[in-house]
């Protein structure tokens, strides 16, 4: 009974991407299973920016940054050092993480407004250099031998490899989140989030705190950048930097419930659904990024808490399963 | 008698303002020390020099021995010193409990969230907010507020509380609770430095008292020489009369 107490706000998000590793294999079209990959590339990116936008309150405008970054790495290894795609995969987030905890020790004292701006810069600046970076390709990027994909099975096994790897890692997000959302460490970023300077005089070493949480949020999506290059053969700046993927993040985070477990989950779901329907709706299909402007600006307007979050204000009967 | 708090010579400036000029004294353990003095004194920025939300240019203070001028807040409260804010500062989106559990995980004593919880759940008790410590603080009214920052204070079970005004904006039967509630804590051991503009109560409960004008320390004594203080009066009491009547009550 107590273990079902501590874990029940586990229950539902575990539900989600169980339900979406399997539904491909359910149904059997390889097209379902490129749609659960996108949603769950998406649930563990939105989860990851959640510890940093949801739980501490810094807004981060280029949290690509370390999708790109980490896939970039990851893939130089497995292509130019021929290391295996687990080992690959594990360098890729450490090298976000790292590079989350040199950029954090340094724009993480900036507050509020001014941390965004910085971080639309290191996004830029990253792809900037990336571009002119000939070790990674420079503009034309690596693309990954086909040879590659030999010790997988050849590509069509390693495309159905990577998509297990996908569910898994966004498990692995779903477990930092709630880990983090439940934990001493969380309860002071919580209370960061409230209030710096107050959290402070409590004892919270905040600047250690906020660089911690830095980390923690870019060590999946390292990890996810590295196994969607491998799957989509090659990386070059262009993908690897999108800056509306970032703002893509914030929407989801937003929509679904900023600092709740499940809440980016949601999000991610949802707004992957949205943005479907969008680019192949002949209406909607040049403006889908305007769309996504629009819905973040009604959001914050009218529902700044997202879906969990207003859930919870209004049944709080829920709180106790919508963790 | 060991003093907990001792400052030597401190000194803040802020641009052209001189907040405080050389301000020192010795806090011993387990005594209350009062801090009056006009708006404007310099009372609260001796607060943000004594927990290192300013640190002073000028100066060192000394905390269980220890020189902690150039600490940073959070240091300040690893060592066991707490504090209330004149202005509440409740984490608004969390629950009453939460906050008081912030206090208790993040001081000196370093509780997990467990023994944070029973902590917090005693000293709401402690403080008249145990109904309501599910509710968000954010919807608490001012009195409560202000319970809720002392609560969080004593979660930390500090050695030194600094508390900055707790009962301004207080009706006169929410004053005598919190009397009770301060005296009740002194009981406990806890040494407090107070700032506090309800004369009748800094003159009852303190040990001792310092008076700031200008950042400037004009006054160091007993609630009685204070009271019987030529420039104290001028400069802050006001009517001798008053200053008398005042010694009465308490």
């Amino acid at each position: 009974m107590k273990l079902w107490n501590q874990y029940r706000g586990l229950i539902a998000p575990v539900l989600v991407v169980a339900l979406l590793a399997v539904w491909p294999m359910l149904t059997g079209k390889p097209a379902n299973r490129e749609s659960a990959f996108t949603i769950l590339k998406a649930i563990a990116l939105a989860s990851s920016l959640n510890i940093l936008l949801g739980y501490t309150g810094y807004v981060s405008f280029g949290h690509i940054v370390f999708y790109g970054f980490g896939g970039y790495v990851g893939i130089f290894l497995l292509s130019g050092m021929g290391w295996p795609l687990w080992a690959s995969i594990l360098a890729g987030g450490l090298a976000s993480g790292l590079l989350a905890f040199l950029l954090g020790s340094a724009i993480l004292r900036l507050r509020g407004g001014y941390f965004a701006l910085a971080t639309i810069g290191v996004n830029e600046a990253m792809r900037a250099f990336i571009n002119k970076f000939d070790l990674f390709g420079g503009p034309t990027g690596i693309t990954l031998n086909f040879s590659v994909y030999k010790a997988y099975g050849g590509a069509a096994q390693a495309l159905q490899t990577s998509f297990y790897i996908g569910a898994a890692l966004a498990l692995l997000a779903l477990a930092i989140s709630y880990l983090v959302r439940t934990s001493k460490f969380g309860l002071g970023l919580l209370a960061i989030r409230e209030n710096e300077d107050a959290a402070e005089v409590m004892g919270i070493a905040a600047p250690w705190a906020k660089t911690w949480a830095y980390v923690l949020s870019a060590i999946v999506p390292g990890m996810i950048g590295v196994l969607f290059f491998f799957k989509n053969g090659n990386v070059e700046p262009g993908d690897a930097f999108p800056l509306h993927a970032s703002i893509e993040l914030l929407v989801m985070v937003m929509l679904g419930g900023q600092g709740t477990v499940l809440g980016p989950i949601l999000g991610a779901f949802a707004y992957q659904g949205m943005r479907g329907y969008l680019v192949t709706s002949p209406v909607f299909k040049d403006i889908q990024l305007s769309v996504s402007g629009a819905l973040l600006l009604l959001i914050v307007l009218f529902i700044p808490a997202g879906a969990i979050g207003w859930l919870r204000q209004r049944v709080p009967l829920l709180r106790r399963v919508l963790a | 008698m060991t003093s907990l708090l001792s400052l030597q010579g401190v000194s803040k400036r802020f641009g052209g303002l001189q907040a405080l000029t050389k301000v020192s004294f010795d806090l011993p353990e387990g005594q209350i020390l009062g801090l009056i003095g006009p708006n404007g004194a310099g009372k609260t920025t001796l607060f943000n020099a004594i927990n290192g939300v300013y640190p002073p240019e000028e100066g060192s203070i000394l905390f269980r021995g220890r020189d902690v001028t150039r600490f940073k807040p959070y240091e300040h409260a690893r060592l066991g010193m707490a504090r209330t804010h004149q202005i509440v500062q409740p984490l608004n989106e969390l629950t009453v409990r939460e906050n008081v559990m912030v206090g208790a995980c993040f001081g000196h004593e370093n509780h997990s969230l467990g023994q944070a919880a029973r902590i917090a759940d005693e000293v709401l008790e402690f403080v008249g907010l145990a109904v309501r410590s599910e509710q968000l603080a954010g919807s608490l009214n001012v009195a409560q507020k202000k319970r809720l920052e002392l609560a969080r204070a004593l979660a930390a079970r500090p050695h030194l509380l600094l508390l900055d005004e707790v009962l301004a904006g207080l009706n006169s039967s929410e004053i005598d609770g919190m009397v009770q509630t301060v005296l009740k804590i002194r009981e406990q051991g806890v040494t407090i430095l107070m700032i506090e503009h309800v004369m009748k109560v800094v003159m009852n409960v303190s040990d001792r008292i310092i008076v700031l004008d200008y950042g400037q320390q004009i006054a160091e004594g007993s609630p009685q020489e204070i009271a019987a203080n030529q420039r104290v009066i001028e400069a802050y009491l006001g009517d001798p009369k008053l200053a008398e009547s005042l010694m009465e009550e308490a």
